[in-house]
């Protein structure tokens, strides 16, 4: 049995007259320890996928239908309270931006204590021992200084630490991470790349990584999960996907990368852009900006097929000729 | 260190400050009634007069006459009151409990009314008694503010006869000052004065509550709070709240000023003995040294709450420090 | 003819038809107006012509009061034996003057100071930016109400009434002019940097070209905002004044004189004298603030924000 069970779910986004369909019924599970990835561009619906295991989706949104299993409940049936004793104790998140994650007018000292005294019975210096040994595992230099000071007073690289401290301060089974490393600069990025591997891996905490960046994903996480236009496109263990992606739309992203590419030549881009979610093409989503689409690709929505190990959502599956890669990721 | 540095700065504001409004009281002095006609009568002759104009320095150049002026505001004299022949800052100073506790009556049924109002319309914009708030407030907005004293003056104390209609009622005499606050006569007559001053400004700081409110619970750190499991009130109340304040008090410190025009509206309609009441009553006897100890007072309640909203705001907001320029 | 079938077709006539509110707040305010303006027309008596007045006339209820109420005057009389229904047109008419000259004035300063301030920068910016700061922080009624009694206290009372309604308009016009400048300013500062300035700056257009043909037409729905709440506000700031008797005199009464000068009589039970006006004054405030409130959600411009 996986730890947490995503079943067929589907998000809409209720807007006046018309319903905005964000997600359109997308399955997948994360077992104890284990490391996924959620790649697509932006405007997948990875984000949105991240934010609706925890029931946390900006308004209007909303889950239509399915379930999210997380130890043999389904918690997207919770009420408001009951799912509070989930956020933030057994699942945690991590946002974007950690310069807009903080409150700016509160001390890092107050905001980890406060979700340790929000899901436990431990009195302020329990809380804030607690705290400080967490800081201290996030590296941050003299961590009982720090509590009691303000965001603005600590760097970007910092401040997302702060919020990898507070995100393992209740020990959770799982950490939801949306693009923690995006708007940090690229040299820290790897730093807090490879903390979070270290202290997920050492603490057998599950970690679904939600990014854009392939590289990231193929160095921290064990299976991928390729999204585009509210779907899962393709799926598999991360070796298998990198070396031998299935779907075009996956080919494409691995191709686009820099690294795929020999100095001084074009990006290997893909070309269009990600339709908006009022005007996803029928059939299989990616037609227009495909080169293997025909007529059929305009009909039929694909499932996805293939063994357990590595599906993908493709009618032409067998027609796509074998992947050459140039190594870059591997 | 900083707070030194603050204080000096805000000392030299606040000096500057004092020395335009002194300039505006001055030229008004100057401009406005001629003294000696206080002094003595018609029946003095023409050369007398001059010869008094000379003595009491009157035909002095207008900076000699100015520093004079100032010389005698620094240690607190304003010159007498013509009609009242006391000095006048006195006779402000008389009168300036009433309309602090009047102030103080509103601002109470502000901060308990509209706080809770606007945190619960931004939580909840699409219910019902948020809707009604908001329909609520926008007459609020449109009523002016001696409209809404007249209407419940014939409402509690003419039709009802439950409130008295104007006046301070009984007052007592807490540690020098000349109090309403502590018998049942005087807090019954504060409470329709409070009422009038507060139904202004209470709509207005609904509103901002609310529109700031919401624009803040949008914000990541909000969302990250949820994610952290916390109680609701202390997601609102904290978190979100506390981000609120500071919009809402730059707002409130600029209406300082608008609320001590209002007590003036109010304090006629109620015929409350306030320092609006009295300045109205200076202005239509002319009695100029009076006018000018009112300016100067408004100045300096102008100077002395600005610099509190300051200092309120930076301790409310860590980002901003007491030297920088906001 | 194009234009005005593109107008009716659009989606902001759309939405406003929609609007049941805002239907009635537009209708209330064209009704008042309209009858402000056409008043000389519309009014059975001339309010200013003392010969008309009878003081036999005075204090009578409105015409459905069938013991003391007259047929010749429909909303009463007041003390000075005048038609109320025509007096409150005619206040009306100076109410809506003031708060529509006194707009007039705040947005012309307020907008040339605001286009310069953003486009030009610097210390012209810095100095017009700290001077709006400190106006806004004077309250404008509390400027208002020192200044002009300040000058009745000079003029002496019958000069003054003479000149009250040009040292309203005057007063109410220069003190609000910051809130133009301000959102003026945040929109030429957005504008400044787009692709078509640039453009027009490249085939040599002149600055002040540039900021009135390009600039300006940008900043138009924010400035519409803000005046429609203005002349709500002016009024209300009238009335004010007027009430606190620093405003319109007697004889040539605005709204808020006219409820000033019935105050008094509201505990004899001459209550239509102060009620009429109140409610009209009301009525006129509200509709304008609903379709300002209205506008605002529509046209949902960047207003200035600290």
């Amino acid at each position: 049995m996986a730890l947490l069970d995503v079943k067929d779910l589907e998000v809409e986004f209720p807007l006046g007259r018309k319903t905005l369909k964000a997600l359109h019924g997308i399955s997948f599970s994360l077992n104890k320890g284990e490391r996924i990835g959620i790649v697509g561009e932006s405007g997948a619906g990875k984000s949105v996928a991240a934010f609706s295991i925890l029931n946390l989706l900006s308004k209007p949104g909303r889950i239509s239908a399915g379930e999210v299993i997380f130890e043999n409940q389904d918690i997207s049936k919770l009420n408001r309270d009951q799912m509070r004793h989930i956020r933030g104790n057994r699942i945690s998140m991590i946002f974007q931006d950690p310069m807009m994650t903080l409150n700016p007018v509160l001390t890092i000292g107050t905001q980890m204590t406060e979700c340790l005294k929000a899901h436990r019975a431990i009195s302020k210096e329990e809380a804030r021992q607690i705290s400080i040994s967490k800081l201290r595992d996030v590296m941050i230099p003299s961590p009982e200084n720090r509590m009691d000071s303000y965001p603005h007073e600590l760097s970007g690289g910092m401040r997302q630490r702060v919020v990898i401290a507070i995100a393992l301060l209740t020990d959770p089974s799982i950490i939801v991470a949306d693009e923690p490393t995006t708007a940090l600069d690229v040299t820290i990025q790897a730093e807090i790349m490879a903390l979070m591997l270290e202290l997920c891996a050492n603490n057998n905490v599950g970690l679904i990584l939600i990014t854009h960046d392939l590289a990231v994903v193929s160095q921290v996480t064990e299976r991928i999960i390729v999204m585009y236009a509210g779907r899962i496109v393709e799926e598999g263990q991360t070796q298998d996907v990198i070396t031998n992606p299935k779907h075009p739309y996956t080919r494409g992203l691995i191709k686009a990368l820099p690294q795929e590419n020999s100095p001084g030549a074009r990006l290997n881009q893909i070309r269009g852009s990600m339709p908006a979610l009022d005007a996803i093409p029928a059939g299989c989503s990616f037609n227009p900006r495909c080169d293997f689409a025909d007529e059929q690709c305009h009909k039929d929505i694909p499932q996805l097929t293939g063994p357990k190990t590595h599906t993908a959502a493709c009618i032409h599956i067998d027609r796509i000729p074998a992947f050459q890669s140039t190594g870059g990721l591997t | 260190m900083d707070y030194l540095y603050f204080a000096i700065k805000r000392l030299l504001q606040a000096v500057l400050v004092m020395l335009v409004i002194s300039l505006i009281g001055f030229s008004i002095q100057d401009n406005l009634g001629d003294p000696l006609r206080e002094l003595v009568g018609q029946s003095v002759s023409e050369n007398e007069r001059e010869a008094m104009r000379d003595r009491m320095g009157l035909n002095d150049p207008f900076l000699t006459q100015y520093g004079r002026f100032m010389y005698k505001a620094v240690q607190g004299d304003l010159g007498n009151s013509y009609f009242f022949k006391k000095p006048a800052l006195e006779v402000i100073a008389a009168k300036f409990p009433a309309t602090l506790e009047l102030v103080i009556g509103a601002t109470l049924l502000i901060i308990f009314f509209a706080v809770p109002l606007g945190v619960y319309c931004a939580i909840n914009p699409k219910g019902w008694f948020s809707k009604f708030i908001m329909a609520f407030s926008i007459v609020g907005i449109s009523v002016p503010v001696f409209l809404t004293a007249i209407f419940l003056i014939y409402v509690f104390a003419v039709e009802l006869g439950w409130m008295p209609s104007f006046g301070r009622g009984d007052t007592s005499d807490l540690l020098g000052w000349n109090s309403g606050f502590l018998t049942v006569d005087g807090l019954v007559h504060l409470v329709l004065p409070s009422i009038s001053l507060a139904s202004i400004m209470m709509p207005l700081f609904i509103r901002l509550i609310r529109s700031e409110m919401m624009e803040i619970l949008e914000m990541d750190y909000i969302k990250f709070a949820w994610a952290k499991g916390l109680v609701p009130v202390r997601v609102w109340f904290l978190h979100a709240f506390k981000n609120t304040l500071l919009p809402v008090i730059t707002v409130g410190g600029v209406q300082v000023g608008t609320m001590l025009a209002y007590t003036i509206l109010t304090e006629s309609v109620f015929q409350w003995p306030g320092m609006g009441f009295l300045f109205l009553e200076a202005v239509n006897r002319v009695d100029t040294p009076l006018i000018i100890a009112y300016i100067i007072v408004v100045g300096l309640i102008f100077v002395v709450t600005n610099t509190f909203v300051d200092l309120l705001y930076t301790w409310v907001n860590p980002t901003v420090k007491l030297v920088g320029s906001r | 003819m194009n234009k005005l079938t593109a107008f009716l077709g659009s989606d902001f006539t759309y939405r406003f038809r929609k609007d049941k509110v805002a239907v009635v707040s537009f209708c209330i305010v064209v009704f008042l107006v309209l009858s402000a303006v056409f008043a000389p027309l519309i009014a059975p008596y001339d309010p200013y012509d003392l010969k008309s007045i009878d003081i036999m006339d005075s204090e009578l209820p409105p015409s459905w009061n069938e013991d003391e109420g007259d047929e010749r005057f429909l909303l009463g009389t007041d003390p000075q034996g005048r038609d109320m229904l025509s007096t409150i047109l005619y206040g009306m008419r100076i109410s809506l003057m003031i708060g529509f000259f006194a707009v007039l004035l705040q947005a012309l300063i307020g907008v040339s100071i605001g286009l310069l301030s953003g486009y030009v920068g610097g210390r012209v910016d810095a100095f017009f930016m700290r001077l709006a700061d400190i106006q806004l922080s004077l309250s404008t009624l509390m400027v208002a109400i020192i200044t002009l009694a300040v000058f009745q206290a000079a003029f002496g009372a019958a000069l003054y009434s003479e000149l009250a309604i040009f040292m309203l308009v005057l007063v109410i016009g220069i003190a609000e002019w910051p809130q133009y400048a301000r959102t003026v300013r945040a929109s030429v500062l957005a504008e400044k940097h787009k692709e078509y300035v640039d453009a027009a700056r490249v085939i040599g257009m002149s600055r002040s070209r540039i900021m009135l043909r390009h600039i300006l037409p940008n900043t138009l729905s924010p400035v519409l905002v803000i005046s429609t709440i203005q002349v709500a506000n002016a009024i209300i700031s009238e009335a004010a004044l007027s009430f606190l008797g620093l405003g319109m005199p007697v004889n040539k009464p605005s709204l808020g004189s006219l409820i000033s000068s019935g105050f008094e009589f509201i505990f004899s039970g001459s209550w239509w004298i102060t009620v009429i006006p109140s409610i009209v004054l009301i009525l006129l405030i509200l509709s304008i603030n609903m379709l300002g409130d209205w506008l605002r959600d529509v046209l949902n411009p960047k207003l200035y924000k600290d």
